[in-house]
């Protein structure tokens, strides 16, 4: 068992960059990354333009390079012409990128970190409430006006909230507590038939579920309610896996869960009245991305707050060593149900919110496949840590999308990548680190 | 509903379960040395079922086909087999050389995270450089059935069991008689002290990979003889029923496995009919597309009653995580 802090040994290069943002608060950079948005919005199309790009690069750039790289790699052995001009895409995306986010990055954030540091420390003696709004306030606009640029960004920065809070709820069960759950895209499954059920049965005519109970013009107000009734409902199924699971330990749990997985997939793709293999359509767009914001926001917060309670605390201690817990008076099972019943709690609602994104829920999006993808975002960005989730979610989300141009090589590159973290790294990047709210707002020193 | 037609169905399973019992030994020999799962297992059964196709391919263009072949059907099917699974065994040294052993000393559920990315490896390294439609694998011997006594047995049927359960116990026999087996055993009972006596732990650990996937080969090609058509998703979909069956027959037990995996096939096959009776009694209508629904739930009840598995001992194994 590797415990406490993980051993970070700051690299040259790592130095270089620290002693860049070191001085900076996070306010700072909230300030720094408002100023890259508002330039884009208002340079970012002549400039593209100037720099002959086809359109604004709306990945950082990368999607640009990866889908010129993807060109030339298609281009290879086949004999049609093959435009090199394209090649000069490549300096212009990291001349834009450096433009837009890069420079104002390092100099708006430098230049007001004194201004921003002042500010945090002011709003330090403050309740953490005020400070909190303040910065999540910047963090929303910022991220509104930087998905405001196109469809695709707002999308992709949807499924990476949602992403974010599956990959929580997910390392609550296999990293705080230890076991290796299977069944995490089941409980997913559920919260996004459940509410689609609440939220299309009495709101929407569906070919599906009949025609709409209730005719309702405030009803995107009953959403927080689909909302829980998925979460409890993925909440009562983990309870079938709990009962007997918990009795002993091992890779019990991992092969329970498993079976509960097949089960649920299984038991959706033959209820007919639920669409059977094809799923429910129709659901009402009610994911909009201030409401994905806030209660993803919410699930972190609550979810930090659990694993730094008392019980969170004991729910380590649990994995460390059940036995030894048990002789300090540590509920056991309470500990390890309340860990596993939120995590499929919170795993329900972000299916709530996935099937009100897409539209469109069927029993195959559920799959191993769905596994293998929480899996692969928890153990990449890191076990038992906060941090980790989002670093994890984040960053594989924006892989997968930003490698979509290679196509099937995709699934070559992102494993390949996995597998090197998981040699060099076994935990993960950022393992074992706490999440604290007033030290992550707090102001940094200027040396 | 008559007794012929329950034999019918037994030697069906008896099939299916054949598949599902070789590919759990891999799952369950693996676990009993390492403690835990090779999740690339499934994909391996894929590999060396293609690599079965290939084999067949080029041996059938060598010895020509037809009238014009220069020996006969089972002579070739043999060589395939034979030469598949060693050509498998040596994809499993490398997943385990690539996948696990820079592993050893790490979390298990590390482990379990690259076992699974060499898996989509492998399926998307298939559908790359295969197009990833499905193949055709070619007709090695000819079918013949026989009629005894209204039950209806293919030749295949009889050689696909008789090969697999002559697998087994030549696994049986290398475990239990020769020295690298005792040294298997003797690694499963304790891998700590055992490496220090001398016995060789990555050698070991090496030669149960390659004994596991070749057996997976032989699945993979018996599979393909019986259902001559490949598709690069055959490692999930049956890899992880087989996964489930190592686990119902215990971890770690080759006997279990073994039996578990025909016991599964057993389960699966006889739902339909079961559906059917009970349709035809009751007046219902259920779909026999409930197969799985009902197969994982008997397998989960199962495991409650029997967390251990049908022969998995008891042992109080602590989460190295």
């Amino acid at each position: 068992m590797r415990n406490g802090t993980s051993a970070t040994s700051p690299g040259k290069h790592q130095g270089a960059v620290r002693a860049l943002f070191g001085p900076v608060p996070l306010l700072g950079f909230l300030v720094a990354f408002l100023t890259c948005v508002l330039l884009e919005r208002a340079f970012g199309e002549p400039l593209a333009h100037a720099l002959k790009l086809p359109k604004m690069p709306v990945l950082f750039g990368i999607l640009t390079i990866s889908k010129v790289v993807a060109d030339l790699l298609n281009s290879v052995g086949r004999d049609t012409g093959y435009d090199p001009a394209t090649l000069i895409q490549i300096p212009m995306t990291v001349i834009y990128v450096s433009v837009i986010y890069l420079a104002p990055l390092v100099l708006v954030g430098r230049l007001t970190a004194g201004a921003a540091n002042r500010a945090a420390r002011g709003m330090q003696d403050l309740p953490l409430m005020i400070p909190a709004l303040v910065h999540l306030g910047l963090m929303y606009v910022v991220l509104h006006i930087w998905a405001g640029a196109s469809d695709y960004r707002l999308i992709t920065l949807k499924l990476t909230l949602i992403a974010v809070l599956f990959t929580l709820s997910l390392n609550i069960i296999n990293g705080y507590m230890g076991e290796f759950s299977c069944s995490h895209p089941g409980f997913m499954a559920i919260g996004a038939y459940i509410s689609s059920l609440f939220t299309v049965g009495l709101f929407v005519d569906s070919p599906v579920l009949g025609k709409a109970m209730v005719d309702f013009s405030m009803a995107y107000l009953t959403f927080p309610v689909a909302l829980l009734l998925g979460g409890m409902a993925a909440a009562i199924g983990a309870l079938i896996i709990a009962i007997p699971s918990f009795k002993t330990r091992g890779d019990y749990l991992a092969i329970i869960s498993l079976a509960f997985l097949f089960i649920v997939k299984s038991l959706f793709e033959n209820i007919q009245g639920l669409g059977g293999a094809r799923g429910i359509a129709g659901q009402p767009a009610w994911s909009a991305l201030p409401v994905i914001f806030a209660v993803v926001v919410f699930g972190i917060w609550f979810m930090n707050n659990f694993v730094t309670s008392t019980l969170g605390k004991a729910l380590n201690a649990v994995r460390d060593d059940e036995t030894a817990a048990e002789a300090m008076t540590v509920d056991t099972r309470k500990a390890k149900m309340t860990a596993f019943l939120l995590g499929a709690f919170w795993a329900g609602v972000a299916g709530g919110l996935i099937a009100h994104e897409l539209r469109y829920i069927n029993p195959a999006m559920f799959g191993v496949q769905k596994l293998a993808e929480g899996l692969a975002m928890v153990y990449f960005g890191g076990l038992n840590s906060v941090y980790g989730s989002i670093v994890g979610a984040v960053s594989i989300s924006i892989l997968g999308e930003a490698l979509r141009p290679l196509e099937i090589l995709k699934w070559i590159v992102i494993p390949l990548l996995l597998i090197l973290v998981m040699v060099f790294r076994p935990t993960g990047l950022i393992a074992f680190r706490d999440f604290d709210m007033r030290k992550a707002m707090g102001p940094k020193s200027t040396l | 509903m008559t007794f012929g037609f329950f034999i019918q169905n037994l030697i069906n399973a008896l099939q299916w379960g054949s598949f599902y019992a070789l590919i759990a030994l891999g799952y369950s020999m693996v676990y009993s040395i390492l403690m835990l799962f090779n999740f690339a297992h499934g994909d391996i059964f894929m590999v060396g079922a293609y690599i079965g196709l290939g084999v067949a391919i080029l041996l059938l263009k060598v010895v020509g086909t037809g009238a014009a072949a220069m020996v006969p059907g089972w002579v070739v099917l043999v060589l395939t087999i034979l030469i598949s699974m060693f050509l498998t065994a040596l994809v499993g040294i490398i997943v385990e050389r690539v996948g696990y052993r820079p592993l050893r000393d790490a979390p298990r559920a590390s482990a379990a995270i690259t076992g699974l990315m060499i898996g989509i490896i492998l399926e998307t390294s298939n559908i790359l450089f295969l197009g990833g439609q499905r193949l055709h694998f070619p007709q090695l011997i000819a079918s013949q059935t026989y009629n005894i006594g209204g039950i209806f047995v293919t030749n295949k049927k009889i050689m696909i069991v008789i090969v697999s359960v002559g697998l087994m116990i030549a696994l049986h026999q290398f475990v239990t008689r020769s020295r690298w087996g005792m040294a298997m055993r003797a690694m499963a009972y304790d891998s700590v002290v055992v490496p220090l006596l001398g016995v060789p732990m990555n050698t070991i650990a090496a030669m149960t990979f390659a004994i596991g996937s070749a057996l997976a080969a032989a699945a993979g090609i018996l599979f393909a003889l019986a259902y001559p058509v490949l598709d690069p998703n055959m490692g999930i979909s049956f890899g992880w029923k087989a996964f489930v069956a190592a686990i119902l027959g215990g971890r770690g037990s080759i006997m279990g496995a073994c039996i578990a995996g025909f016991m599964l096939g057993f389960i699966e096959i006889m739902t339909v009919p079961a559906i059917q009776i009970v349709n035809r009694l009751f007046q219902l209508n259920v779909g026999s597309n409930l197969r799985d629904l009902i197969a994982y739930s008997i397998v989960l009840v199962i495991l409650i009653f029997r967390p251990h598995g049908l022969f998995g001992e008891a042992y109080s194994a602590r989460l190295r995580l």
